[in-house]
């Protein structure tokens, strides 16, 4: 383990890290004991309020499990149709044509600039009653989902501008070589190796996007997870267990697909099948309601 | 069509104004924690790396919302915990940049180890070889190259931010996001307009940021 910054520790280095580790240990401790202690006195750590979560299954089957679901039903269908419109904006940013870059750059930049919560609080409006009069029951999952569409299909533009521009331009130069025209070295060759090096950036997309449906249950009245702590904390007055689990099960899952996307992304690095190019998971701004720019 | 603004009764500019101040706070304090955290992920003691580690993996994969919750309902209205605000409104506004600086600071941390990797480690080993301490190498050798090399994605952190000061309108913080809720709720006829007002200041707040600062980046860069 070779760092920047340091050597590998000899004697004295080690005997000098204990120290920092033990003063650490006590820091830590200490403000651990005050959180602890406060919780205590206000009651938080008595069994009756954690104890739900293992022997009452109606919290999981009647909440928790349910809000689950809402939230990757909600997260999935936006990254369904997200996928094929931010493919297409992403191809039509990198057109010959003005007339087709002009606008469709715009549009993108447009939609990355707003934050996401403001695009869900408009397609809520406009699926009310004066406008489109979605069934109530549905209007928050749907303006949930039109939010991270509109937002998530701009970022997956640039992430497909990234892949497309990330690949080595002697792609391009050996298609024209062979006659190919500019639609078939599109299509036929820069696509398709643009979709693997896309695909780890994409993962760590549908973690932003899960993160983001949690507004929608803060705002807008949709079940999903976040919101079942509200039923669960009126039911058994645990707030602070609630909110633990809750996190719990969104850290598990989010990091789980995050895992899974470094390891992507280090197997396309390293196969020999695809020219190398990788659009990175630091590469895409994996921040709740947050567009970072995905390289290009 | 724009005739609701002349009426008083919306405060676009003071909500903008919060929103505003929202992220300068929460900018500066997560540039504070987001150094603390990316000092303790680049240290030469395990146990702190560990920390670190474990911090970032966690908060990050966690919600913004539900931190930014997780403050008002669990540190404020359980624990009781009002980081010494007066009225109900500091109160909110003090515990949602509690929220986003948790949140940020990992962004933050996670930028400058990036930039602290994009030193070759030769560079390093040959300040060693000349005689150079630790403390030396660190700020006369790394930290001016890794800083230079980060603004870019600090600037896509900061503008990032911006966008997520309007989480706090979960916990009533009177910023811009929630005025525009009640605007569309009170204006309906107007949607679009409202619609556009709002994500017009977003643009102006997010834009000439993202400019400048990518202008600096590109100013600063070390070429290799």
């Amino acid at each position: 383990m070779t760092s920047v910054l340091y050597d590998a520790p000899g004697p004295k280095a080690k005997a000098r890290n204990w120290i920092y580790s033990g003063i650490f240990v006590v820091l830590f401790g200490l403000v651990m004991w005050w959180v602890l202690s406060l919780m205590a006195e206000k009651g938080q750590l008595e069994a009756d309020k954690w104890t739900p979560f293992v022997t009452d299954s109606r919290v999981w089957t009647t909440y928790l499990i349910p809000g689950l679901l809402e939230t990757l039903k909600a997260g999935a269908l936006s990254m369904l149709i997200a996928l094929p419109l931010g493919a297409v904006l992403g191809i039509g940013r990198l057109s010959d044509h003005a007339w087709v870059r002009g606008p469709v750059g715009t549009w993108v930049e447009f939609f990355r600039a707003i934050p996401v919560l403001m695009l869900m609080l408009f397609s809520s409006a406009l699926y009310s009653p004066q406008f489109m009069d979605v069934p109530s029951d549905t209007r928050p999952f749907w303006a949930v989902v039109t939010g991270l569409v509109l937002y998530n299909s701009a970022v997956i533009a640039e992430i497909v501008r990234a892949g497309v521009l990330s690949l080595p331009h002697g792609q391009t130069d050996a298609a024209k070589a062979i006659g190919m025209r500019k639609g078939q070295t599109m299509f036929h060759i820069l696509i398709p190796q643009a979709v693997t090096a896309m695909l780890p950036a994409l993962v760590s997309q549908l973690v932003v996007i899960l993160k983001d449906t949690a507004l929608g249950g803060a705002l807008l009245g949709f079940a999903e997870l976040l919101a079942a702590n509200r039923q669960i904390s009126a039911n058994y007055s645990n707030t602070i267990a609630t909110l633990v689990v809750i996190a719990l099960i969104y850290i598990v899952v989010n990091f789980g697909l995050t895992t899974f996307a470094s390891q992507l992304e280090s197997r396309v690095r390293k196969s020999k099948k695809t020219t190398g190019a990788v659009v990175g998971v630091a590469d895409v701004g994996d921040m709740a309601t947050g567009a970072n720019s995905a390289g290009g | 069509m724009f005739d609701f603004l002349d009426s008083g009764q919306y405060d676009v500019l003071g909500a903008f104004w919060v929103t505003v101040q929202l992220t300068l706070y929460s900018a500066a304090g997560s540039l504070i924690w987001g150094t603390i955290l990316a000092g303790m992920r680049v240290s030469p003691v395990p146990l702190l790396r560990g920390f670190g580690t474990a911090y970032v993996n966690l908060v990050r994969n966690t919600p913004l919302t539900l931190l930014i919750i997780g403050c008002s309902l669990g540190l404020s209205q359980t624990l009781g915990i009002d980081l010494a605000g007066d009225t109900f409104k500091e109160t909110g506004f003090r515990l949602a940049v509690l929220g986003l600086i948790a949140y940020t600071g990992t962004f933050v941390c996670e930028a400058l180890r990036s930039g602290i990797n994009t030193v070759p480690v030769g560079q390093a080993e040959a300040a060693r070889a000349l005689g150079l301490s630790f403390f030396q190498v660190l700020t006369l050798i790394v930290l001016p190259q890794a800083f230079r090399a980060v603004v870019a994605p600090l600037a896509n952190v900061l503008i990032a931010l911006t966008k997520n000061t309007t989480v706090a309108a979960t916990i009533g913080v009177a910023e811009a996001a929630l005025l525009m809720k009640e605007m569309m709720e009170n204006e309906a006829q107007a949607l679009f307009a409202v619609f556009a007002i709002f994500a017009l200041g977003f643009v102006l707040l997010t834009l000439p940021t993202g400019l400048l600062l990518g202008w600096v980046a590109k100013r600063v860069a070390v070429k290799r």
